[in-house]
C-alpha cells in the first residue's frame, strides 16, 4: 500500500473504531462499561509506554510508578493532605473537581519523566530496566515512609466526597444523564481517543523519525544530526505524562489510591501488554491493554473461557490454576504472534495486498 | 562499650555475607542466562522456589534426610533447566529479545501458579542441614546456618569456576555464549552449550532456595525480593561478568544489614528502595557495573 492509501486506511479504521467506542455502552450493562473503562485506561498506558519502548528502544519496568505519580497527584489535589500532618509547601488543602485534576497529573508525571530521562540517558539496555524497575520496586515504601504527604499505608479515600467525584450521583452531560460506570467508561475512552490521536500525530511527524532512528542504531541517528539527550528525554516525558494520564484515571476510577494500588505486577503487565499489543505499532495496543483487563479474569474460567467444557472450567476453580493458564496462554502467544497482534494485522495487511496487486484480471 | 559494638557491626556483617551469598548465587544464575541467550530471565527465583518445593516433598514425605535430598534436588533441577531452555526458549530465541522476556514472565506466573497448585500456598519448613546452635569468635556469634551458607554458596562458585575455566566443555561453554556463530564452526554444538547454561542456572538457583528456605521459611513468594536483590548485585557487578555478580551479591547482602540497622531513617522499612538508590547511584557513575566491560559496537 502506498503511504497514502495507508494513511486513509488507518483515518478510516480510526473513526468506525470511535464510533464503536461511543455506542457500546448502550448494549453493555455498567459492569461491563466499567470493565471496558479500565481498558481504556491501561490503553493511554501503553500509547505511552510504546512511545519509549516500542518507537524509541528504551525499556521500561517501572511505568506503574509513574502511574503512581499521577494517581497520587489527583487524589492529594481531590482529597488534600493537610489531614495526614503535611505542613509548608507541599501541604495541600484539596477541594479540586475530579476532571480537573487529569491534566495536571500528566503534567506532573511528565515532569517525572523528563527529571528520570536525564540520568537514564547514561543507562542503556537492561542497566535502565533495573533503573526504572527499581523505582517501581521502590514507590510503595517510599510513599507509605512520607505519609504526612501521602496518607500512609491506608493512602487516600475520595469516596467520601461525592461533590467532587461526580461518580455517585448521576451526571449530567448534554441534557442525557449517565450512571457513574457509563460515565467514567465515556471519560476514559474520550481522553485515550484524543491521546491515541496525539500519538500518532508525534510519531508521524519529524519527532517518530528521530526516536525510530534512535532505536535502530543510537550512531547512525548521532551522525543524521538526531541529538540523543534531547529525543530520549523527551520521549520518556511524554511516555510518563501519559502513564501520569492514565494513573488519575485509575485513581478516579477507583476513588482510592493506596501504595498496593499499583504494585510492579502493574508495570510488569504494562510491557506484556505493549509486547502483546506489538511493538512499534498503535492499533495492535488496544488488544493489549484488553488483554491486560480481561485474561486473568478468562484465566478464572469467566466470561469465553466459561464456554469451554465443564471439567475443565472447574480445574480452574482451584488454587493456582488461573495462574498456570495465564503463564502458558503468555507463553503461547509469543510462540504465535511474535510480533504481537500489531504483527498479525500487518501481516494479514500484506497478504491482502499481495493478493490484490497479483491477481491477473 | 565500644568492642562490643564492633563485635555487634561483625555480627551484622556476616550475617549479610550469609544472605549476600544467596544473592550472589542467583546474580550468577541470571549473569550465566544472560551471557548466553542475552536476557534477563524472570522466572529464575520461581523455578528455584519449585526446586526447593521437591527437596522439602523428599525429606518431608519420603522420609530422605537433607544431603540426599540436597543432591537429589540439584540433578532434578539441571534437567528442569535444560528442558526449560529446550521447550519454551529456543522456540523464540531469534528477534526481538523483548519476546524471550516475556516467555520468562510468563514462566514466573505458570510457575508460581503451579506451586500454588501442587503444594498450596501454606507457608512450609525445611529443616536446617546446619542446626540451630551458635558459635562464638570473639564476641562475634555466628549461627552455623551463616557459615553453612557462605561455604555451601562458595564451594558451588568455586566449582563452575572450576568447570567454566579448566575443562573443555566450560571453553566450549563459553565460547558458544561469546561468539556462536564460530563456536558453531568449530563443532561446538551451540544449541545443547545454551540449553547447559540454563541447567547450570537452574542448579545454581535451587542452591539459593534450599538455603534460604530454613531461615526464611518455604512458601511460593518466597524467591521474590531474593531475585529483585540478585537482580541488582548483577548489574552492580556487571551483567557479564560472573566474577562481578558474586563481589555484587556479598557487598549488597553486608550493605543491606548494615544500613538497616545503622541508619534510623531506613529502617527496616526503606532497605530495598535505598539499596536500590545506591546502586542507581554506582550505575551513573559507572553505566556497565563495577566489573562490567564498556560495550564497543561496530557500526
Amino acid at each position: 500500500m502506498s503511504p497514502r492509501v495507508k494513511q486513509i486506511v488507518g483515518l478510516v479504521s480510526f473513526a468506525i473504531f470511535a464510533v464503536v467506542v461511543l455506542v457500546v455502552p448502550a448494549f453493555i450493562g455498567a459492569f461491563r462499561a466499567q470493565q471496558l473503562a479500565y481498558v481504556g485506561i491501561y490503553l493511554i498506558a501503553l500509547l505511552g509506554l510504546n512511545i519509549l519502548t516500542g518507537y524509541t528502544g528504551q525499556i521500561s519496568l517501572g511505568h506503574g510508578a509513574f502511574m503512581a505519580i499521577g494517581g497520587y497527584t489527583t487524589a492529594i489535589l481531590m482529597a488534600g493532605n493537610e489531614q495526614y500532618g503535611q505542613e509548608g509547601v507541599l501541604a495541600v488543602s484539596g477541594g479540586m473537581k475530579d476532571v480537573w485534576t487529569i491534566p495536571i497529573a500528566g503534567l506532573v508525571a511528565g515532569i517525572a519523566g523528563l527529571l528520570f530521562g536525564l540520568p537514564a540517558l547514561r543507562l542503556s539496555g537492561l542497566y535502565l530496566a533495573l533503573a526504572t524497575f527499581a523505582i517501581a520496586v521502590a514507590l510503595p515504601s517510599a510513599l507509605k515512609r512520607f505519609e504526612e504527604f501521602t496518607g500512609g499505608g491506608s493512602g487516600i479515600n475520595l469516596f467520601g466526597i461525592p461533590e467532587l467525584t461526580a461518580g455517585i450521583s448521576p451526571v449530567e452531560i448534554f441534557g442525557r444523564e449517565l450512571v457513574f460506570n457509563d460515565w467514567l467508561y465515556y471519560l476514559c475512552w474520550s481522553i485515550a481517543l484524543v491521546l491515541f490521536g496525539v500519538a500518532w500525530l508525534i510519531l508521524r511527524g519529524r519527532t517518530g523519525l528521530a526516536f525510530r532512528a534512535v532505536r535502530d542504531s543510537e550512531t547512525a541517528a548521532v551522525s543524521s544530526g538526531v541529538s540523543l539527550a534531547q529525543y530520549k528525554t523527551l520521549a520518556f516525558g511524554i511516555s510518563a505524562a501519559y502513564a501520569g494520564v492514565a494513573g488519575s484515571l485509575f485513581a478516579i476510577a477507583t476513588t482510592f489510591v493506596n501504595p498496593d494500588t499499583f504494585p510492579i505486577a502493574l508495570s510488569i503487565f504494562l510491557l506484556v501488554g505493549v509486547v502483546v499489543g506489538g511493538l512499534g505499532g498503535l492499533a495492535g495496543l488496544v488488544f493489549g491493554a484488553i488483554f491486560i483487563q480481561f485474561l486473568p479474569l478468562w484465566a478464572q474460567g469467566e466470561g469465553v473461557f466459561s464456554r469451554l467444557p465443564g471439567f475443565i472450567v472447574d480445574r480452574t476453580k482451584e488454587p493456582g490454576a488461573p495462574a498456570i493458564i495465564y503463564g502458558v496462554v503468555l507463553i503461547l502467544l509469543m510462540f504465535f504472534l511474535p510480533n504481537g497482534v500489531g504483527g498479525l494485522f500487518r501481516r494479514v495487511g500484506q497478504a491482502l495486498t499481495r493478493w490484490r496487486y497479483s491477481r491477473t484480471a | 562499650m565500644l568492642a562490643a559494638t564492633f563485635a555487634d557491626f561483625m555480627q551484622q556483617v556476616v550475617s549479610g555475607l550469609a544472605s549476600g551469598g544467596i544473592y550472589a548465587a542467583l546474580a550468577l544464575a541470571l549473569v550465566i542466562i544472560h551471557r548466553s541467550t542475552g536476557v534477563i530471565n524472570f522466572s529464575q527465583g520461581e523455578m528455584a522456589t519449585l526446586c526447593t518445593y521437591i527437596a522439602w516433598t523428599l525429606t518431608v514425605n519420603h522420609g530422605w534426610s537433607y544431603w540426599p535430598a540436597f543432591v537429589a534436588t540439584l540433578g532434578f533441577s539441571f534437567v528442569f533447566g535444560v528442558a526449560t531452555h529446550r521447550v519454551v526458549i529456543r522456540p523464540v530465541e531469534r528477534g526481538n529479545v523483548l519476546r524471550v522476556v516475556i516467555v520468562t514472565i510468563g514462566l514466573l506466573i505458570a510457575i508460581n501458579g503451579f506451586v500454588v497448585w501442587q503444594w498450596s500456598g501454606e507457608p512450609q519448613a525445611l529443616q536446617s542441614p546446619f542446626g540451630t546452635d551458635t558459635i562464638d569468635i570473639g564476641g562475634v556469634v555466628i549461627s552455623w546456618q551463616d557459615v553453612g551458607t557462605i561455604l555451601v554458596t562458595l564451594g558451588i562458585v568455586v566449582l563452575l569456576w572450576l568447570l567454566f575455566q579448566f575443562t573443555k566443555l566450560g571453553l566450549a561453554l563459553r565460547a558458544a555464549a561469546v561468539n556462536p556463530e564460530e563456536a558453531r564452526l568449530v563443532g561446538v554444538r551451540v544449541t545443547w552449550m545454551l540449553a547447559l547454561g540454563w541447567g547450570l542456572a537452574a542448579v545454581l538457583g535451587a542452591v539459593a532456595g534450599m538455603l534460604t528456605a530454613p531461615s526464611v521459611g518455604l512458601d511460593p513468594q518466597m524467591m521474590q525480593p531474593i531475585l529483585i536483590y540478585a537482580f541488582a548485585a548483577a548489574v552492580l557487578g556487571g551483567i557479564d561478568s560472573p566474577f562481578g555478580a558474586v563481589v555484587g551479591g556479598l557487598t549488597l547482602g553486608v550493605m543491606l544489614n548494615v544500613i538497616g540497622v545503622y541508619v534510623d531513617f531506613v529502617g527496616a522499612e526503606l532497605k530495598l528502595p535505598v539499596a536500590l538508590l545506591v546502586i542507581l547511584v554506582v550505575l551513573l557513575v559507572r553505566p556497565s557495573g563495577i566489573f562490567g566491560r564498556p560495550e564497543v559496537k561496530r557500526v
